[in-house]
């Protein structure tokens, strides 16, 4: 599947608006901030008795989603409706032949249908580019994840989490524990990461799943599990990617969890006050044993909360640039 | 954008204004909640509420997410957190903002009221009715009434003192 266009250019309009949320890469430092600040205010209307607000009325969104997922299927549906949007959920088996063709029919027939935005999960890197680059003018694209490529609404919800319990990321030491290669996820949090300054960004994993040129990344690589985690105010760690694995990438699980898997004995090393996070779902067990996932320093819940009113945020906010101008009231 | 030289009066002359009246409206709503909107709004109510020594906290709505307009311009950059941090079911509030204009405002506050509760009755205190409603609202308390052209704004500043102004576009 090729892209047609430059993702960092159409993924911002001429005022520097949001028009679709594609990649963290290229974004500015203080629209990935505009979008924290917009989320706090979104995650405040839980405290209503009607948790919803009439922003998004009469809009309609479509979770395309070629690629299983719970969580982020969910939290990107009750976001929707938390703005009052229509929501389409439209799961789709990728058939392997004429991706593109029929990737292109779906989108036509659902902007048939006036359907305002795409939320969009696929297993191919660069489709969610692929499908900004043909959607209609007034439809906006969001990157649910694609590939290993990237997942930035989950990187924006895991800076948002990282911002409630340490608010200045540039005195930062965080550590990335995991299957960095197949990971878009961690790929978009390096990007945010580096772009909101933090200091510094350690990664750690069998060389086998750590890929090449990470270095250029912005991020040290660490020879093992202690060095990178020592001293840190945050530890990421991520899912071990086992469909997306084809070869032999590991030796075993149990091996694994020697050697990265977190556990209270490994973490005392890292900062007393430090915060534990994964995206989900955990393999407890191999990436963290229970004791850690369901820990004091685990923020693995707050995550799932905070995704709602983060994606709230970058929906409304890509909504909102296509305003047609007018002028703004008062009183 | 220039300034006018009519002076549209003393803020701290029309806050004692509007608190006397409030007071005589508290007799039969007793303790009320105090909710400011977002800016100018939260500044006039601060100070009522000290003045009227509300015993709740002070609430504050930014109405951004409940506007009529957004399809039209888009989202508010600066926008923050409502914070009613108590429950208005059955309680009486007075709802506060620094200019009454179009009326657009208060239906978005009234909707976001709504999604907090039910409260028992709402009063609406404005420091300035200004001529141009585009609604059906009505404030019950005022603290000064202006007629205005519709290219005349009126603006409210917060240095040492409160202070109002009236702009022309």
């Amino acid at each position: 599947m090729s892209t047609s266009q430059n993702p960092r250019q159409n993924q911002v309009d001429e005022q520097g608006a949001l028009r679709h949320f594609l990649t963290i890469e290229g974004l500015k430092r203080e629209l990935l901030l505009d979008i924290l600040d917009t989320a706090e205010s979104f995650a405040g209307v839980t405290a209503q008795t009607v948790k919803k607000v009439p922003l998004l009325r009469g809009k309609t969104i479509a979770n395309l989603f070629f690629e299983v997922s719970t969580r982020t299927r969910t939290t990107f549906e009750l976001a929707a409706k938390r703005l009052s949007a229509d929501v389409l959920n439209i799961n789709i088996t990728s058939s392997s032949a004429s991706k593109g063709e029929s990737l292109l029919d779906t989108l036509r027939n659902l902007e048939a249908m006036y359907v305002d935005m795409f939320v969009v999960r696929h297993n191919d890197s660069g489709s969610a580019h692929f499908i900004a680059g043909h959607v209609a003018p007034h439809v906006s694209v969001i990157n649910a994840g694609d590939g290993r490529h990237a997942h930035p609404t989950q990187a924006m919800l895991d800076m948002f989490t990282i911002r409630r319990h340490k608010p200045d990321f540039t005195a930062l030491k965080v550590a990335i524990v995991g299957d960095i290669y197949h990971s878009r996820v961690a790929r978009s949090q390096i990007h945010a990461l580096n772009i909101l300054g933090v200091p510094e960004i350690r990664v750690v994993a069998p060389r086998t799943l750590i890929p090449g040129g990470a270095e250029n990344l912005g991020v040290h690589v660490c020879a093992d599990l202690n060095e990178c985690i020592e001293d840190v105010d945050v530890v990421i760690t991520l899912r071990l990617q086992r469909e997306r694995m084809q070869g032999a990438f590991l030796p075993s699980e149990h091996e694994y969890f020697h050697l990265y898997g977190l556990t209270e004995e490994k973490l005392e090393c890292i900062k007393p006050d430090a915060i534990v996070m994964h995206p989900g779902p955990i393999n407890r067990g191999v990436e963290m044993d229970s004791a850690v996932a369901d820990g004091e320093r685990s923020v693995i819940l707050e995550q799932v909360t905070n995704g709602i009113a983060v994606r709230m945020a970058v929906m409304s906010m890509c909504m909102a640039s296509r305003a047609d101008g007018g002028g703004g009231g008062e009183g | 954008m220039t300034t006018k030289t009519e002076d549209p009066g003393n803020v701290d002359e029309m806050l004692e204004d509007m608190a006397a009246k409030l007071r005589g409206k508290m007799a039969s709503r007793p303790d009320p909640i105090m909710i400011g909107i977002h800016t100018g709004g939260v500044v006039i109510a601060s100070r009522l509420h000290d003045m009227l020594g509300i015993a709740e906290p002070l609430g504050s709505l930014d109405i951004s997410f409940y506007r009529d307009d957004f399809s039209r311009i888009g989202m508010n950059p600066q926008v923050r957190p409502s914070q009613i941090p108590m429950s208005i079911d059955d309680r009486h509030i007075i709802l506060v903002d620094d200019v009454l204009y179009t009326g657009r405002t208060i239906r978005a506050a009234l909707n976001e009221i709504f999604d907090y509760g039910r409260p028992a009755s709402v009063l609406l205190a404005v420091l300035v009715e200004r001529s141009g409603r585009e609604l059906p609202v009505a404030a019950d308390v005022v603290g000064k009434q202006l007629v205005l052209k519709s290219k005349e704004h009126i603006k409210l500043t917060e240095a040492d003192i409160l202070s109002l102004s009236i702009m022309e576009t």
